[in-house]
């Protein structure tokens, strides 16, 4: 069955258009809301892939310091004393 | 080996402004919600039924002008190449299909407020919106059978100006269509009292600065993933480009350090 035209419609009393009027902003408020969870999870993912990698930063310094170390403590001439 | 600056090293940064842009977000969807609900006058026909115009026709006119936008964005890329131009298009028309999925939700509970149904099939502009929205659902599934990203972005790019050129043909159309009244509360905004319109034009304001803000959001995501991505393979000692790439939708970005220097604007 075809609508009927508009016009001829008579208007909604506020009790029954209120919940209508809700149902479309709550539609754009969990829009939204959906979309904004959606990017925190991202986000926290990228931090922790972000942490990760400073991890590996971390223990890569720590091996050039150690391998550094090391070269301090074994001269490369030979002393005296020593075979 | 030198060093190279910031600057150089980050071609691109999508987050700037994005602080200011959400504040203007805020205070716009703010001042819209106010206005529609405290100073707009209740229409005559509808009554309080039709505040509801206020988010719906936001909703869709912004949701048409972004697939438009994504098609402009598509032939920038096509003329430079550059995967930035492609990401760009990729985001425009993703958040355009979700504000077109808000648009026939809002839609549908206005029809079922104002003709007692939440679907005509006899209205064109339903449908032929709902065409809109189905075409741009397959650019997703279109994106995602490529593997190729060099294919991907052109054949994603020549998919959005198609379309982008089938939206304001079919809006043409369906205006010449008066078979059936849409639940238009005015003949056209011009017949708007002031009150009525300057709330409509705040309301397109602030919907257009909200799509903004999530457009910029999303790129924002995207870039320092793949920032992130760059530098876990640089750590890995691998070649920047040579990362193994699991099959996405989304543009891939590791080859923007390649994209001549002419697309290096702001997002």
């Amino acid at each position: 069955m075809a609508p009927a035209p508009l016009a001829t419609l008579p208007a909604l009393p506020l009790h029954t258009a209120g919940k209508y009027v809700a149902g479309a902003y709550i539609v754009l408020f969990a829009l939204v809301l959906v979309y904004v969870s959606i990017m925190a999870i991202r986000m926290s993912r990228i931090e922790r892939e972000l942490g990760e990698l400073l991890d590996v930063q971390a223990a890569r310094e720590r091996a050039d310091e150690h391998t550094l170390d090391q070269r301090e403590a074994t001269p490369a001439y030979p002393v005296k004393g020593r075979p | 080996m030198e060093r190279s600056t910031p600057t150089a090293s980050r071609p691109l940064a999508y987050g700037r402004g994005l602080r200011a842009l959400s504040i203007a977000t805020v205070i716009a969807v703010t001042l819209a919600l106010a206005l529609v609900f405290f100073y707009a006058p209740l229409e005559e026909e509808q009554g309080f039924l039709q505040k509801i115009f206020y988010v719906h026709v936001p909703l869709a006119t912004i949701a048409l002008c972004g697939f438009v936008l994504g098609g402009l964005l598509a032939i920038q890329y096509l003329r430079t190449r550059d995967a930035r131009w492609d990401m760009r298009s990729y985001v425009v028309i993703h958040m355009s299909l979700i504000f077109a999925l808000g648009t026939l939700v809002t839609g549908s509970i206005w029809a079922k407020g104002s003709w007692g149904h939440w679907w005509v099939w006899s209205e064109p502009t339903l449908v032929s919106f709902l065409i809109i929205f189905l075409l741009y659902a397959t650019y997703q599934p279109l994106r995602f059978a490529i593997e190729d990203p060099e294919r991907q972005a052109r054949y994603a790019s020549v998919f959005a100006i198609t379309a982008g050129a089938f939206v304001p043909l079919n809006y043409l159309a369906v205006n010449e269509t008066t078979a059936y009244l849409h639940p238009r509360v005015f003949s056209s905004t011009s017949n708007l009292p002031a009150s009525m319109a300057f709330t409509l034009l705040v309301s397109l304001v602030a919907m257009a600065l909200l799509f903004a803000t999530l457009c910029k959001y999303e790129l924002t995501a995207k870039h320092a993933r793949a920032q992130v991505r760059a530098l876990r393979r640089r750590l890995a000692g691998e070649a920047p480009s040579t990362g193994a790439r699991s099959r996405s939708a989304a543009p891939a970005l590791h080859h923007v350090g390649s994209a001549p220097a002419a697309g290096r604007s702001g997002a």
